[in-house]
């Protein structure tokens, strides 16, 4: 586990799809910085050699560019390959791609609200408990219907765990407004959007020590809306999983 | 023309005139105090940004108990500042001043009209954006201040907010009723009232621009005028529009019925919003076409793909909302729509901006100070479109997505963007207007300053944005990757603060060359189009005899022609 490094550029990525992203930031922004010097040179050069001076007068004829229409062509071009080659197939693989039952995926549902995450694991029988918004409480902050069996070994808690190198879908949804789901080190933002629940995945390279941040305005105390998020090697996670059964008193 | 000229009173002639002049200079006085009003707010927030939890320097200790605690900002008085910030800027700064001013002043007299098609409409159009801006500025002084929710004002947050947002609903009624007024009086009189010969094609490009964007503003202010009345109707009178059914708040359930969408809030919200910035440009684009052809000495390179580049333009921005929206959950065929118009309207602009930087090659350049506005356009406007690339792009959105470098980019856009085309526009036209010429050493020493310290405001965003620090935090350092931050934002707090010193040379030209006593003369930059055939400062019915056009917009340096430019009403020998 290394300490993460934050600096004025990408933070430190650990996660499958994080690479993909940076590539693409990185390279649009090679290709916006060709351009920019390109044709700002081309406008200092203009600047410099068609400035008013004694004896210099304009010309009436428009000059026959060509070129312009290559620029603008090419612009297309970059584009359309940017978009067909790159992006839209990273985005399917984040957003469609989800992980299949035999890549044997965790599956968290989490759950917004002002101004805290709640997340929500399903516990040793695999199975999410019932919720519903009426058994909202202090003491049941998911919402879980105690005549359902499938929660009582249910795991709620205020920071998001979850093992390296295997995938996890999430479940986003929220109580009251908008919250966004932003994991700055894994690349990712969902929004979670009450009345809706909302899918995605991601899976982790590395384990640390990192934050979860509300990328949405949630009212006046969504500054403070970040929550733990912690990456462990599989079996520390299971040790983990262990206690909080233990916690529970439900174990044999 | 002769029942123009009886006298009015003082009333009639400052207050409730008919006038497109005078509405234009209401307009243009009245969005500039709110951009200025705006900017205060917006150094209240840098200072909690640069300096959190301390108290603020001058003002922290005549704000009330419910904005400051011992003079330093609370979180709930940050997110006012930010929402009215926005609303303030967009909606009733840089648009009442990009077509209630230019627009209004210029239009009329580029086609050779005595006032608008509707005078009367004219002056309402005034008055309501006049009232919206009370409406909203009141709203501070109410109990729980001002809207809170973003200038986005996303349901279900905005819906469950304190009465500032029902203020803010009922301001953007008024203003959205302004500009739907405005833009009618516009498209007729583009469409009508041009003086004889004045073709389509011999329109300044100028006037195009303003015709693309009242038609924006006709087709795209409808759908939030709706929605701001339905959000409304979720407020007081217990609907539920964009209330889903089952939310607690505060661990209350919300008695409301809910079935509502709070997606269709945003959908309609950006089908307004992203033409919206297309309003916001494209008559910043027509100054700046003006003036630079003015100041080559030369005409516009590529007129009518402009022309054609800002029609497909207005057409393609009724397109392209939802990438505002690719984190709500989007799907892959929705986004790749929203992408592929998306990098498709990104052409238009690379052709208009790509004319207007070969109309420079073969003229004679003239650094006047409008023309130093309208050339840091080109460049501050190229880095704001080009960061909407990796934003226009869903993937690397889901890194940059409502972060500090979304905020960089479209500040680039509108602030070193549109505001630069606006102060070219008002030191080109001041001495139209008013009748006195500008000091040209305190608009030189106006525009270097506001140049560094603009982008000294908005570059550190770009890297703030890129290390995932978020937008809309009342204290980013709580984050791990927002402290390590720190020094840019800073750097940007500080240029903020010195951005509103350099505009003290500005405003104090812009007063004290008002009491000159040397005129202006009446064609002072040597122009061609229309507005510098009137007298200065142009009278009530604007022509001395009505005129007629033979020409062109921009016909300079015409080989054989008695002087280097040769205005549009004069006949040519051929």
């Amino acid at each position: 586990m290394n300490e993460p490094q934050y600096g004025w550029w990408l933070p430190p990525d650990v996660s499958v799809h994080g690479a993909e992203v940076d590539f693409i930031i990185i390279a649009i922004h090679w290709f916006m910085l060709v351009l920019f010097v390109g044709w700002g040179g081309f406008i200092a050069y203009c600047l410099v050699r068609f400035r008013e001076r004694p004896g210099h007068t304009a010309t009436y004829e428009l000059i026959e560019a060509k070129w312009n229409r290559w620029l603008e062509i090419g612009v297309a071009a970059a584009e359309a390959v940017v978009l067909v080659a790159f992006a839209v197939p990273v985005w399917a693989t984040i957003k469609n791609d989800l992980p299949e039952p035999k890549q044997d995926p965790l599956t968290v549902r989490v759950v917004a609200e002002q101004f805290k995450w709640l997340f929500h694991y399903p516990g040793k029988d695999g199975t999410f408990g019932r919720t519903a918004p009426e058994f909202y409480s202090d003491d049941n902050p998911a919402g879980l219907d105690d005549d359902d069996e499938a929660g009582w070994d249910d795991i709620t808690v205020r920071g998001l765990r979850f093992p390296v190198g295997r995938p996890v879908i999430a479940r986003l949804t929220s109580k009251d407004a908008i919250h966004s789901f932003k994991l700055p080190v894994m690349r990712l933002t969902q929004d979670a959007v009450p009345g809706m629940e909302i899918t995605v995945w991601f899976e982790a390279t590395d384990t640390g020590e990192f934050q979860v941040a509300c990328a949405q305005l949630c009212g006046l105390g969504h500054y403070e809306m970040k929550a733990d998020l912690i990456i462990q090697s599989q079996e520390d996670f299971q040790k983990w999983l262990d206690e909080e059964h233990e916690a529970l008193g439900l174990d044999e | 023309m002769s029942d123009t000229h009886e006298e009015l009173g003082f009333w009639r002639t400052y207050v409730f005139s008919t006038d497109h002049k005078t509405i234009g200079i209401q307009y243009g006085i009245t969005a500039l105090v709110f951009l200025l009003f705006g900017f205060t707010l917006m150094m209240m927030m840098r200072w909690q940004l640069a300096y959190p939890g301390q108290p603020i320097p001058l003002i922290g200790g005549l704000l009330g108990e419910s904005s400051v605690d011992q003079g330093a900002m609370l979180p709930n008085f940050y997110n006012q500042l930010g929402a009215m910030h926005g609303t303030i800027m967009v909606f009733m700064g840089v648009v009442p001043l990009a077509v209630g001013a230019f627009g209004n002043f210029v239009v009329p007299l580029q086609v050779g009209a005595v006032d608008m098609a509707f005078p009367r409409l004219n002056m309402m159009s005034y008055q309501a954006f006049f009232l919206g801006g009370l409406v909203m500025l009141s709203s501070f002084f109410l109990p729980g201040g001002a809207a809170s929710s973003g200038w986005t004002s996303y349901a279900p947050l905005a819906v469950t907010a304190t009465t500032g947002q029902t203020f803010w609903l009922i301001g953007m009624i008024f203003l959205i009723a302004s500009s739907l007024l405005g833009a009618l009086n516009f498209i007729v009189t583009i469409l009508h009232l041009r003086a004889p010969g004045l073709t389509f094609f011999r329109l300044p490009f100028f006037v195009w621009s303003q015709l693309v964007t009242a038609f924006l503003l006709l087709l795209a202010f409808p759908p939030l005028q709706a929605a701001a009345i339905f959000q409304l109707m979720d407020r007081l009178a217990g609907t539920s529009f964009f209330l889903p059914t089952g939310l607690v708040v505060g661990g209350e359930p919300l008695a409301a019925v809910g079935g509502g969408s709070p997606l269709l809030w945003q959908h309609l919200f950006w089908f307004l919003a992203h033409p919206e910035v297309y309003v916001l440009i494209l008559p910043g684009m027509g100054i700046v076409a003006e003036v630079i052809a003015n100041n080559t000495r030369k005409p516009l390179w590529g007129y009518r793909p402009m022309v054609y580049a800002s029609l497909f333009l207005g057409f393609m921005s009724f397109g392209v909302w939802a990438h505002h929206m690719y984190m709500t959950g989007m799907g892959t065929t929705m986004s790749t729509f929203f992408q592929i118009t998306t990098m498709i309207i990104s052409i238009p602009s690379v052709i208009i901006l790509t004319c207007l930087a070969i109309s420079l090659w073969g003229g004679s350049i003239r650094f006047t100070v409008p023309m130093l506005f309208a050339l840091a356009f080109l460049p501050m406007f190229g880095i704001g479109g080009l960061t909407g690339l990796p934003l226009g792009l869903a993937a690397p959105d889901a890194h940059l997505h409502d972060t500090y470098y979304v905020i960089g980019h479209f500040h680039y856009v509108v602030a070193p963007g549109t505001i630069f085309a606006m102060f070219a526009g008002i030191y080109y036209w001041y001495p139209k207007a008013t009748g006195r010429e500008l000091n040209v050493s305190l608009g030189k020493m106006h525009f270097w300053l506001s140049l560094i310290f603009m982008n000294g405001v908005f570059m550190p965003m770009m890297f703030e944005g890129m290390a995932g620090v978020s937008r809309r935090l009342f204290d980013p350092t709580i984050y791990e990757h927002g402290a390590a931050v720190h020094g840019l934002t800073m750097m940007s707090s500080w240029s903020a603060w010195c951005l509103a010193l350099a505009q003290i040379p500005f405003i104090i030209n812009f007063f004290m060359s008002m009491r000159k006593e040397e005129r202006a003369e009446e064609n002072p930059w040597k122009a061609t189009t229309l507005e510098w055939a009137t007298p200065t400062p142009p009278p009530h019915g604007n022509f001395t005899e009505p005129p007629v056009v033979y020409s062109g917009p921009y016909e300079y340096s015409v080989p054989g022609a008695p002087n280097d430019f040769s205005p549009q009403h004069v006949k040519r020998e051929s």
